[in-house]
């Protein structure tokens, strides 16, 4: 892994008495495309902003490039931000945005001109200079406000859900857009969003948030399969979450049945939950089956039917290219590594 | 039918208009009379305007209206400003206490701000005069300010400030380069309302200043039993003054943006 | 920003100063004796018994007299300019607002004197009618000067409220009442005075406070002897130097705005 850049400990914040980081521990590493996800409330948006230093933290530190910044105002900071509805100056041009903080530094004007054209082409604005940024689409906001954040050539780079306020055809086209640019610049991106699938298809490191709490970090493949709590599997996807038993290291029990597992490291006999991905699960003749039930729905989804299966325990969500109908006695299998066993959550 | 409809309600309006606009222009006329009366227009003069420039105490009470107005005007600017921008960083209860003061000397009968201040002063033994008379406009021009600010203010992206920190300037530039000249139609509504409320003052200025010193209304006010045709000279100066203002502050957009359209 | 969270001090206190301790001093010299210090203050009721007193309570009935009269003068006349305004194009209505408005910055003592130009003894109006060969008539200090003082000077106030809420008024309701069968004075009854209500009720409520609050427009127009409320408490703070009867006087004109916005707000809730 590369070096660290931003260490994040124990971090506290209360707004009127409400708690919205409950000791937030992080690390973020050069050059990592890394996102905080989670759900509105979350305390991902308090994370950054105590980050780029627009709020204060109540306790903990934040360290920057081996230095503590806690106490630094977000003008001597060596990072710049993106924000949610972009907050591009209304009275400014296209160039005199991205020009702001260029301008603040007193650079020569021709080296200015040269460093804003340069960024304008990088994010596809070329010839863009003199408009008004009023008059610009949602999209080429968007563009202008990365190219204001990127032109100072921070270390890194806040990206506060940027692409909330975009159609969805369009965001497709940022996420390649800004996994692209962050590539090239080769700086470390914090971004942040409620979008789980935004948050897979681009980060190198997804950190799931709820309640000013850290659920869990780990590459996309790692949250999406080894969701380490029910949060974490219900917000990744959708899942059939099943509450089971965890007789010894690789063998649990769930619906009145044993199964093996690749899950070691819980106690004997402790109370677990088990994730079963709708895709993960197959439909089989009965008698192939350990599990069994009867199809109670049937939803066409484009690619794969979406079926439902009941029986005596519970219903399961099946994602497969097969089709059954309503009412047909079916068989479920699945694979001994697509059994995932979670620690069971405190409500 | 309908024709005969527009008719009588333009007729209307004119005849109200008339009424509100009479006194003054009357009064305009008759300053360019050569004779005292205020009701025979007996020939052209400038005579009223020289005898104008003559009286001293005119020409106090007009320099005392216009320093009050401008230095109040221009405090009452800073201040309401900076407490709209900052107000609306605040909590909720916060702003809507601050709003309810502020709303204060706006509603309140001008008699019981006025008393209200001359009790003030006297309990702090602080004499009236010139000073007490530009604390008393500053007191009432801020909340005029505050409230054609804020509203610019509360519109604004809250973000704003921070991206413009983000970007490296300081609290300060922040201000001036970004947040300033986006509520500057706010900040330029407020110093006319201001302005225009200082100068027009009397009940306030009557009650704070004692009678050392004479702001324009308070001359008029006790000079009223004598009526003559100076006032009308002084009024005559005023109006065109301020109605030119409020062309030019009308007409100068316009122009701008037509002038925009063509580029 | 946290920082600009701070720029409200200054203005936090100087309000303090100069805006609420004020409104306090003047509650309490209402409920206080003439003359005492802060260190040995005599609470007493007397200023507000003496409020009973029959010249007082003509002076209150008269000044409630006047500015009802005004304020009603005001709506009958300024409704339909408000209304008349609002139909008309977009650049007509800014032109015609803007007539509205430039009285309003005019210095009110210029304005007041001018009127007494028109309306004096030897004024424009009587010389014109004896030189037509009628007897002059006199409005300079009756009722009649102090009403037409108060209205020309607020009807302004009554105008831009009730224009602002018949501009922003959808023009499809009219269209919808008319559509659904709804002759011109019932479209006007039922849906467009009721929408403008809220202006209506602002503008009473300002031409109200301004004109029974006013003492300027009274003494010059209605001469020496012609008193409303503001006169009598400029009377105890200017020469009789009574400040806690005075105070006690403002009292009143301030407990009457609170009732007013009180019951206007509730009016206007209930609608």
């Amino acid at each position: 892994m590369n070096k660290k850049l931003v260490e994040l400990k124990n971090l506290t914040k209360t707004f009127d008495d409400l708690q919205v980081l409950k000791g937030i521990d992080l690390t973020i590493y050069e050059n990592e495309f890394l996102t905080l996800l989670g759900p509105s409330g979350c305390g991902k948006t308090t994370t950054l902003r105590i980050i780029a230093g627009f709020e204060e933290q109540d306790g903990g530190e934040v360290w920057f490039d081996g230095v503590e910044i806690s106490k630094l105002p977000p003008y001597k900071r060596e990072l710049n931000t993106v924000f949610q509805k972009y907050a591009l100056f209304p009275h400014l041009d296209v160039f005199d945005n991205i020009a702001f903080g260029l301008n603040i530094k007193k650079l020569d004007k021709s080296v200015i001109k040269q460093k804003v054209e340069k960024i304008l082409k990088l994010v596809g604005l070329e010839g863009f200079g003199s408009r008004d940024v009023t008059s610009l689409s949602g999209g080429q906001q968007q563009r202008v406000a990365i190219a204001r954040a990127l032109v100072n050539e921070p270390k890194m780079l806040l990206l506060d859900e940027p692409l909330g306020a975009l159609d969805a055809k369009l965001r497709k086209e940022m996420q390649i857009e800004l996994k692209k640019i962050q590539k090239e610049v080769g700086i470390t991106f914090i971004y942040v969003t409620h979008d789980q699938e935004e948050a897979l298809s681009m980060s190198d490191t997804v950190v799931v948030m709820n309640q000013g709490v850290i659920q869990q970090i780990g590459t996309p493949i790692d949250i999406y399969n080894e969701p380490e709590n029910r949060f974490v599997a219900t917000f990744i996807g959708e899942s059939n979450i099943i509450e089971g038993n965890m007789i010894r290291d690789c063998l649990v029990s769930f619906d009145g049945m044993e199964f093996d597992c690749v899950d070691k490291g819980f106690k004997d006999n402790e109370s677990v939950e088990v994730v079963l991905r709708p895709e993960d699960l197959d439909i089989v003749e009965p008698e192939k089956a350990k599990i069994k039930g009867v199809v109670k729905s049937v939803v066409f989804k484009g690619v794969h039917y979406e079926i439902i299966v009941e029986n005596e325990h519970r219903e399961y969500l099946i994602d497969t290219t097969d089709y059954f109908p309503v009412g047909r006695n079916v068989g479920i299998t699945f694979e001994t590594e697509d059994v995932h066993v979670m620690y069971k959550m405190e409500y | 039918m309908k024709k005969s409809k527009s008719i009588f309600s333009n007729l209307y309006i004119i005849l109200v208009f008339a009424i509100m606009y009479a006194p003054i222009l009357i009064s305009m006329v008759f300053s360019f009379n050569s004779a005292r009366s205020l009701a025979k227009f007996e020939g052209f003069s400038l005579k009223w305007y020289q005898e104008l420039l003559a009286d001293r105490d005119i020409i106090s009470a007009v320099t005392v209206s216009l320093t009050i107005a401008v230095i109040a005007t221009a405090v009452a600017t800073v201040l309401g400003t900076i407490t709209a921008i900052g107000l609306s960083k605040n909590r909720k209860i916060v702003k809507e206490w601050l709003l309810t003061i502020n709303n204060v000397p706006i509603m309140n009968p001008d008699i019981v701000t006025a008393i209200g201040l001359m009790i003030l002063f006297s309990s702090m033994k602080i004499e009236r005069g010139y000073f007490t008379m530009l604390l008393a406009h500053i007191a009432f021009c801020t909340p005029y300010v505050i409230t054609s600010v804020y509203p610019k203010v509360k519109n604004l992206d809250p973000n704003l400030a921070n991206a413009a920190m983000d970007l490296g300037a300081t609290p300060f530039t922040a201000l001036t380069k970004v947040i300033v000249p986006l509520i500057k139609p706010g900040i330029v509504a407020g110093i006319l309302l201001s302005f225009t409320m200082s100068i027009d003052d009397f009940v306030i200025s009557y009650f704070v200043s004692g009678s050392g010193v004479k702001n324009i209304s308070y001359y008029i006010y006790t000079s009223r039993t004598r009526q003559t045709p100076k006032i009308n000279a002084l009024s005559t100066v005023v109006i065109v003054v301020i109605v030119a203002i409020i062309l030019l502050i009308n007409v100068v957009p316009l122009i701008k943006n037509r002038k925009k359209k063509e580029n | 920003m946290k920082h600009m969270k701070h720029l409200i001090k200054p203005y936090l206190i100087w309000s303090l100063i100069i805006v609420v301790i004020p409104m306090v001093l003047v509650m309490l010299y209402s409920v206080t004796t003439a003359g005492n210090s802060l260190v040995n203050i005599q609470f007493t009721l007397d200023n507000f018994k003496k409020l009973g007193n029959s010249i007082y309570v003509k002076v209150f009935t008269r000044s409630l007299s006047i500015g009802g009269i005004t304020t009603g003068i005001c709506l009958l006349i300024g409704y339909p300019i408000a209304y008349i305004i609002s139909r008309k194009k977009e650049t007509v209505q800014g032109i015609l607002i803007l007539l509205v408005t430039i009285p309003m910055w005019i210095n009110m003592l210029l304005r007041t004197y001018a009127l007494m130009n028109i309306i004096s003894e030897t004024g424009f109006i009587n010389t014109l009618l004896i030189s037509l060969g009628f007897d002059k008539i006199e409005i300079m200090y009756t009722d009649v000067a102090v009403v037409l003082g108060l209205v020309i000077d607020l009807l302004p106030f009554m105008i831009l409220p009730i224009h602002t809420i018949l501009n922003k008024m959808d023009k499809s309701y009219v269209e919808a009442a008319y559509d659904l069968g709804a002759n011109k004075f019932t479209t006007f009854k039922k849906i467009i005075f009721k929408m403008s209500l809220p202006g209506v009720v602002n503008g009473v409520i300002m031409v109200f406070i301004l004109s029974i609050s006013s003492f300027v427009i009274p003494k010059m127009l209605g001469g020496g002897q012609y008193v409303l409320i503001g006169n009598i408490i400029e009377e105890q703070f200017i020469t009789q130097g009574n400040w806690n009867l005075g105070s006690a006087i403002s009292m009143i004109l301030i407990v009457l705005m609170l009732i007013v916005i009180r019951v206007m707000n509730k009016l206007d809730k209930d609608e």
